[in-house]
């Protein structure tokens, strides 16, 4: 079948099976690496993407329910060369070791803080206890958030 | 320009923020095909037939690979990393559920998979052995009819037995509790995979794995596939984090080398999530019964333990030769004996093959919950403090370097200082006392010690190799005419920052900027061989390479120097970066003034070659003893039994810190680890030898809501042997964290009068122990 998906402001036309994950789509036809395939069981998050505006996991979803809709990734986080503070947070608050979790962890982070410019550490677990990290124990990601909010003019738009 | 050690900002993170990692799964070349594996649903099971007619029909599929196909080419069964053997894929029968019977290679992944439900195998079922306990009973259900008649693997003792005996004989107090520390896996978030291509023309094949030790993948490749080793090249791209998970070498790999023979185009394969869990290397797994003999006043006096591991199907612990149960003989932890012995009894079992892996520095996990669980135990049956218990009995910083019960040296500590810098981060008495406060209105907060020495960075040649392979590692330096640097290393990062920190070790004794150090690594063709990163051993064993091999570059610079500034190079002198003559600092040069001289048409002494660059091999003389306290305060509710973890205080001492932010994080991410174990994490079975544990909805993994915000504290014992003073820091608190949980939980528990509970402390695990009737957690109830 035939879908269309705008993904990070440009319309991507493919001829796939209606079968094929979001995931997939994304990693194999389009070549956007940076969103990873974790789990299949929606426990991990390392496959977090947008769909329109809203953070979903993309070992879940099905390219054709994208079809005429949006999807954003972590590639398209940076603006002209300059990173995003939730990128440039997990720089500085040392966020991400592996980084493998980190593009599903980002688009998470950015879509608090674009709803709750100042979320409270406690706010911050809630959200983001969707998503597995292996090697941070999280306390550095909740940091990198953080970080994030208390840099929000130097937001990429 | 930052030079030397301190926090650093990591160099690797400016590719991974911007999703521009290249793990396995995202390396895609010309013409490549999918591979998938058809796993076995019985335990125990008799191939009868393999019927792949259908799936060799599927208009996208490329190649069917059996066992049989793979018999003809000697390939049907590989080298365990302990010296057993593993079938690639099973051609007499399957010994554990999920086991490799087929491999199929198509066009997409997706066909592959489809093709996958076109085989047809016949099984006979056989009855299984789930239960390590059973499994050398008289009549047990025989693994390994391939090479034994019984399913026991081996017998291994450490320490001197009589004299542990004569101990507790002797002893006033004697104290034994059985334990399991259950099957756990390390499941990294990216999940096994490779990319084969075996070029036909030149007989090259290049693999990208999703491999901690691409140089003994390597030399593994070349014994069992028959290549000559200069024709395979492995690469280690970015890896989704290990934890030992990626040490071994998975039948899917060669299966995809296979693939990629056959058919003459590169092969994907990546397993999924549920191949991840049921089929690699698992750890621990033991079943201990340890036993202390103590004097009245709290003097522990010997240890003595009884192990019986659950090794699986395949004896497939990734381990140095000598030592089968790893370095469990360290069981002796950080306390003063008069004798120790242990004992452990190793058996096959229908389940999946491995043991070791998963942040354990080599079985130093097992030991350290032994040890620490084991103090509470007799805390509690003495009714001392926990922390006044150990404090008691902690080696004292004049008894370095001290030689334990069973042999093994410790180079350097100073443990009280370490517990109680722990103790009042926590404000321990003031928590004791808040405690007694809350148990008289009924709440049950729990607080729990533990104090662990880690031995780590494997290892001295002598005592250490796997497969006949020495744990030493080699590294290059080159200094390039315009004073910028190049390392190549052996070992490989899976997250740990090496690119960084490896680079502050050159700056640091080169008195170049880090930015100025390129670090090479992952790639067998670019790279000097060295065994991997695992068991915490990259900093002690490379990063004492990487400091010896700067200060090899140093010494070639001051011969260069002295010709430069017309100088005896014995009247030299290196300060802040520089080579000058003793008492002209002014006239002294950089290593970058130096390299250019080095390539220039200076004129050099006799049998001096010009250029910079050096190389060495580092062979460890000791393993390093990191150490640290670990406190952690719980609160359990009485009705539920959920256990929520209110503070973690962590202290480590691994000696000369490079990067205190690295450090840091990979302790964060230890104290997850045992979070999870201590809480979450098992891999459980039923009696027929179905796994229970085969994907996240049932691999229960801790998220933030279950970590508490870290508080971290450190002390500073530099190792005395190694070349910057420091320790290995990987797993330590992977190592240290679990007896600090489960302390906390039964410590929380005391009214009930519980003295012990198994992991992992689910809440149904912890409301039975509060009924009294905690239960087995490795096999399900039925």
């Amino acid at each position: 079948m035939k879908v269309t998906v705008t993904v990070n402001g440009t319309d991507s036309a493919r001829d796939v099976e209606p079968r094929l994950l979001l995931i997939h789509f994304l990693r194999d036809e389009l070549g956007l690496t940076g969103s990873h395939w974790g789990c299949d069981t929606s426990n991990c998050g390392s496959c977090v993407v947008w769909l329109d505006e809203t953070p979903v996991k993309a070992c879940t979803v099905l390219a054709a329910m994208a079809d005429g809709r949006s999807v954003r990734t972590v590639e398209d986080l940076a603006k002209n060369g300059q990173l995003d503070p939730v990128q440039q947070g997990f720089i500085e608050c040392h966020g991400l070791q592996c980084g493998f979790c980190t593009p599903g962890m980002m688009m998470t982070a950015r879509w608090l803080l674009d709803r709750n410019p100042d979320p409270a550490e406690a706010e911050i677990r809630e959200v983001l206890s969707g998503l597995l990290c292996r090697c941070t124990g999280y306390e550095n990601i909740v940091r990198s958030v953080r970080w994030a909010a208390e840099h929000a003019e130097d937001t990429a738009k | 320009m930052t030079t030397g050690y301190g926090r650093m900002l990591r160099k690797e993170d400016q590719r991974f923020v911007r999703g521009m990692g290249t793990y396995v799964g995202d390396v895609y070349l010309p013409g490549m095909l999918y591979g998938a594996v058809l796993r076995s649903p019985h335990p125990h099971a008799r191939i009868v037939s393999i019927d792949t007619v259908a799936a060799e029909a599927h208009p996208k599929v490329r190649a069917v690979i059996t066992g049989h196909t793979l018999k003809g080419r000697n390939l049907a069964w590989m080298p365990t990393l302990s010296g057993d053997r593993q079938a690639v894929l099973a051609t007499d029968k399957v010994r554990f559920q999920g086991q490799e019977v087929a491999f199929v290679v198509a066009e997409d992944h997706y066909a592959a998979r489809d093709a996958l439900e076109l085989i047809d195998v016949e099984y006979e079922p056989l009855p299984a052995v789930a239960d390590a306990r059973r499994a050398l009973d008289p009549g047990a259900p025989l693994v390994r009819d391939d090479i034994k008649d019984s399913n026991h693997i081996f017998d291994w003792e450490s320490g001197d037995a009589e004299r542990t005996d004569q101990v507790f004989r002797d002893a006033e107090v004697t104290v034994s509790q059985d334990m399991l520390y259950p099957r756990v896996h390390p499941a990294p978030l990216e999940t096994c995979g490779i990319v084969a291509d075996f070029n036909q023309v030149s007989g090259k094949l290049t693999v990208w794995a999703t491999s901690q030790a691409p140089h003994a993948h390597r030399t593994l490749y070349s014994m069992v596939a028959g290549l000559p080793e200069h024709k395979i090249r492995v690469i280690s791209p970015d890896i989704g984090g290990g934890f030992g998970n990626k040490v071994p070498i998975y039948p899917g790999y060669l299966c995809a080398i296979t693939g990629s023979m056959i058919t003459g185009r590169p092969v994907k394969w990546m397993e999924d999530r549920s191949e991840n869990l049921m089929s690699t290397c698992f750890a621990r797994d033991f079943h201990m019964r340890g036993e202390l003999a103590a004097s009245r006043d709290g003097t522990i006096r010997a240890v003595r333990v009884t192990v019986l591991a659950d090794h699986g199907a395949f004896n497939g612990a990734a381990q140095p030769t000598k030592y089968p149960a790893g370095f469990f003989g360290v069981f002796t932890g950080s306390y003063d004996l008069e004798a120790a012995h242990c004992q452990v009894t190793a058996v096959y079992t229908n389940k999946a093959p491995g043991g070791v892996a998963y942040s354990c520095s080599f079985r130093i996990t097992e030991a350290v919950y032994l040890v620490e669980r084991m103090v509470d135990v007799l805390a509690f049956e003495l009714n001392i403090d926990p922390a006044e218990l150990r404090m008691r009995n902690l080696l004292r910083p004049e008894q370095f370097p001290y030689t334990c019960q069973t042999g093994w040296t410790y180079d350097s500590g100073d443990y009280p200082r370490t517990l109680r810098l722990a103790m009042d981060m926590a404000g321990y008495e003031d928590l004791r006392k808040e405690q007694e406060a809350e148990r008289a209105r009924g709440h049950l907060t729990g607080i729990g010690v533990s104090f662990f020495t880690e031995a780590v960075g494997a290892g001295p040649r002598k005592h250490m190799d796997i497969l006949g392979i020495g744990m030493a590692d080699g590294v290059e330096l080159r200094v390039h005419p315009t004073g910028t640097a190049v390392l190549r290393i052996s070992v490989q990062t899976q997250g740990q920052g090496h690119e960084t920190t490896f680079a502050q070790i050159v700056a640091s004794e080169l008195g170049l900027a880090p930015d100025d150090v390129e670090v090479v690594h992952g790639d067998t063709d670019q790279t000097p061989f060295g065994l991997g990163t695992y068991g915490s051993r990259s900093t002690p064993v490379s990063g004492a390479a990487t400091a010896i091999v700067a200060r090899k570059v140093r010494e070639r610079a001051r011969i260069v120097a002295a010709a430069m500034l017309e100088a005896d190079p014995d009247d030299l002198v290196w300060d802040q970066g520089r080579w000058f003559v003793k008492g002209d600092p002014d006239s002294g040069k950089t290593i970058a003034e130096i390299a250019w001289a080095a390539h220039s048409n200076l004129e050099l002494p006799d049998g001096i070659e010009g250029q910079l660059d050096a190389t060495c091999v580092y062979n460890p003389p000791n393993l390093t003893y990191p150490f640290g306290a670990y406190i952690c305060v719980v609160d359990v509710d009485p009705g539920t039994g959920k256990v929520d973890v209110r503070r973690f205080i962590a202290v480590d001492d691994c000696g000369v810190r490079i990067n205190p932010m690295i450090v840091e994080g990979q302790v964060h991410g230890g104290l997850a680890d045992g979070i999870g174990m201590a809480l979450m994490e098992s891999i459980a079975f039923d009696a027929d030898g179905n796994c229970l544990g085969g994907s996240f909805m049932d691999y229960l993994l801790p998220t933030s809501l279950e970590c508490p915000s870290w508080e971290l504290g450190a002390t500073v014992t530099p190792s005395p042997h190694h070349p910057i003073g420091a320790k290995g820091v990987g797993e330590s608190a992977t190592v240290g964290s679990p007896p600090a949980v489960v302390n906390a939980v039964i410590d929380a528990l005391r009214p009930y009068g519980v003295r012990h509970a198994d992991m992992p402390l689910t809440p149904a695990q912890v409301w039975r122990a509060i009924q009294g009737r905690p239960f087995r957690t490795d096999l399900a109830i039925s």
